[in-house]
């Protein structure tokens, strides 16, 4: 199915709109912040119904995919000594601001989980020893935080990107917080299916199942939904890395369905939706720049818009 | 307060951008040509906070008789220039500052034209159909490829304005640049054009529903007591945030600098209860400076006046207060479809779909915490 040959005007060609001045690495971002999000649920999950293999891969993950997050964040701000100025206000309208705070509240948890981790390695006396014995139960109540707070960093990123002028970006409001949660349970559950034996593994690959189906569901929208708006995200590079981003969970999940004996596949798969998760996230993003660098993703639906109000109203063209 | 700019009297002269330049201490680019008419600017970017667009035109200028009419005439360049131009960028010292355009998106300029008037492009071009340029010639074709009307067009014109088509690589290349003589006096009838310029000084919106606004983070953008909106300098991180959510692409962020600038409608000069640089230097009133309601009402006026003397696609653009935006500070009166002007058409706040968006994410992460959950509570494999 072919999309007609829109018929428009422009300024010599010139894009309307500035595309986004963000590089890859705030793509990059949005695959951290996920798979942030996706392990310190899993670990959450492992921490309570004791599976202490999945605890710990899951909050070592978190911690060092949140702070990669912050990383990417910050090297992507024009003056990234001036990251600070984001703390001077809360604004709801601003999802950048949201997701800000939504980082420093899960930050600080996910980073406490993950250093409870360590607990074991202190000596048993003294003042260490007592750090020692505060850890776990520490560790514990911030692990339940930041799974509290995990939801939020998963999702907000739909929002971050839906809410600017970015036609294909903007139009798919609906979807993108679905790709993106589906997308970070893949990867919190490619993780436990890294880390886990066989014996844990079990509610990673529900997780997987779970996290497969959001994003699949939401991604095949996005791919067919938008009518022209569509058309950025099935050609091209983005429509190569969304197509491997399908063909990697496909994989990812069916092995780690059927593969629930043997190590290897189940490591296999993990990896494999951690793949997945990556490009998706890089071919969402991608479709976006591309459909505000062409004129036509801005002009033609804004004038069937126009056209569609004047023939309501019946008002002459003026 | 805000501007109305009257595109109908713009005579091109620039005088606003380099009086905006000169009081708002933006950088300059070096002398620059793009290459596309007598645009040198190409976009609105951080170092440009006012652009004269210039779009030409294969059709009469609507005063009541097409001039041409009944007239032959050849093709017309802009088709060819606008293809030539979609390709060119000058260096603005911005990110993304002027992006190049799609070629084939800026050859179907001429063409589309709702009107019907426009001549498409090759209609006249020769037997060859190929492009041609203001006066006739043959745009990129060689010499053999000219018509017999573009090959004397090219050998009767006495000055040098338009070097004569031979070839890419053998001569000067034709950088689409309209020739300064008036359509036919070097060409003879044959290869006189139908063709009129369109003119627009664009500038930031300042929207009622400003996006910019709304999403930046560090509260860095602001309203201010004249109902416009500005970038505080010193507090702006350079997070791009604005430049994604502008509907129109204005703001832009200064490379080297890395934070975000745009007209601040002379915020500086308005507290001093002056005009602001552009509409002070304007010498046609093309860009008027003052309370928005009064100002819709001469446009009003303006507008009615021209429909009367027959132009009737005058049309005024961003002066409605219930349209996407909520209106714009600065509003536009208009010979054509906003987006022959590189405008769009129908601009919608980003933020107006927010509250759904938010709940949409809701959803979402109400829905990732029960697959978790779900995951975890199932018995084990």
């Amino acid at each position: 199915m072919r999309v007609p040959e829109a018929e428009f005007t422009s300024y010599y060609g010139r894009p309307i709109l500035k595309p986004p001045v963000w590089k890859w690495d705030i793509a990059a971002y949005l695959f951290t912040g996920g798979l942030a999000a996706g392990s310190s649920l899993l670990a959450a999950g492992g921490q309570v119904t004791g599976r202490p293999a999945l605890r710990r891969a899951g909050r070592v993950t978190a911690l060092a995919a949140v702070s990669a997050s912050a990383v990417f964040l910050i090297r992507d701000l024009g003056r990234p000594e001036r990251f600070h100025h984001m703390l001077r206000v809360a604004k709801p309208t601003s999802p950048m601001s949201v997701g800000t705070w939504i980082l420093t509240a899960f930050g600080p948890a996910a980073g406490v989980a993950a250093i409870a981790e360590g607990a074991g390695l202190l000596p048993r006396r003294g003042l260490l020893g007592l750090v020692g014995r505060a850890l776990p139960p520490a560790g514990h109540a911030a692990g339940l935080v930041a799974a509290a707070t995990a939801p939020a960093l998963a999702t907000y990123t739909g929002v971050l990107l839906a809410d600017t002028a970015v036609p294909s970006w903007h139009e798919a409001y609906p979807e993108l917080p679905v790709v993106f949660a589906g997308s970070a349970l893949a990867s919190g559950a490619g993780v436990g299916l890294l880390a886990a034996p066989p014996a844990e593994a079990g509610p990673a690959r529900r997780m997987a199942v779970a996290g497969a189906a959001l994003e699949l569901y939401g991604a095949h929208r996005v791919e067919t939904r938008l009518g022209l708006l569509s058309e950025p995200y099935r050609q091209g590079r983005p429509g190569r890395l969304l197509r491997a981003g399908r063909l990697l969970t496909a994989a990812g999940v069916t092995g780690a369905v059927l593969g629930r004996r043997s190590r290897a596949v189940g490591a296999l798969s993990g990896a494999a939706l951690l793949a997945a998760s990556v490009v998706t996230r890089f071919g969402i993003f991608y479709g976006g720049v591309v459909s505000a660098r062409d004129p036509r993703y801005t002009v033609v639906p804004q004038r069937e818009r126009v056209n569609a109000r004047r023939t309501r109203t019946d008002l002459p063209a003026d | 307060m805000g501007f109305f700019t009257d595109t109908s009297v713009c005579i091109g002269c620039k005088a606003c951008e380099v009086a905006c330049k000169e009081w708002n201490g933006v950088p300059g680019s070096g002398l620059d040509l793009l290459g596309m008419s007598y645009d040198n600017t190409g976009a609105l970017t951080a170092n440009s906070w006012r652009h004269v667009a210039f779009i030409e035109q294969p059709r009469p200028s609507g005063h009541g008789s097409a001039p041409f009419t009944g007239t032959p005439t050849g093709g017309t360049a802009s088709a060819a220039s606008a293809t030539v131009a979609a390709g060119t960028t000058g260096p603005t010292g911005t990110q993304p500052g002027l992006p190049p355009g799609s070629p084939p998106a800026a050859a179907r300029m001429s063409v589309g034209d709702q009107d019907g008037a426009g001549v498409s492009v090759g209609d006249h071009g020769g037997a060859t159909g190929g492009p041609v340029d203001v006066l006739g010639a043959p745009f990129a074709a060689g010499p053999a490829g000219g018509s017999a009307a573009g090959a004397s067009n090219a050998a009767g014109r006495g000055t040098a304005d338009a070097p004569p088509a031979t070839g890419r690589a053998a001569g000067p290349e034709f950088l689409g640049m309209p020739g300064a003589q008036p359509p036919g006096r070097g060409t003879g009838a044959e290869g006189r054009t139908d063709f009129r310029w369109l003119m627009m000084s664009d500038v930031c919106k300042h929207c009622t529903h400003a996006a910019c606004l709304d999403v930046c983070p560090t509260g860095s953008l602001f309203r201010t007591e004249f109902g416009t909106v500005v970038v505080q300098e010193d507090i702006c991180n350079g997070c791009g945030y604005c430049i994604s959510a502008c509907p129109y692409g204005v703001i832009d962020q200064r490379r080297g600098d890395g934070r975000a600038w745009k007209c601040t409608l002379c915020y500086d000069r308005l507290g001093a209860g002056m005009t602001p640089a552009c509409a002070q230097a304007c010498p046609t009133e093309s860009i008027q400076y003052g309370p928005l309601d009064e100002l819709r009402e001469r446009a009003a006026v303006r507008v009615a006046t021209l429909h009367g003397r027959g132009v009737s696609e005058a049309r005024l653009y961003g002066h409605d207060p219930n349209d996407g935006v909520g209106g714009d500070g600065a509003f536009f009166l208009l010979l054509d479809e906003p987006e022959v002007y590189g405008l769009p058409p129908d601009p919608v706040v980003t933020t107006r779909d927010l509250p759904a968006m938010w709940k949409r994410a809701g959803l979402a992460a109400l829905a990732m915490a029960a697959a978790t959950v779900v995951a975890f509570a199932g018995r084990s494999s």
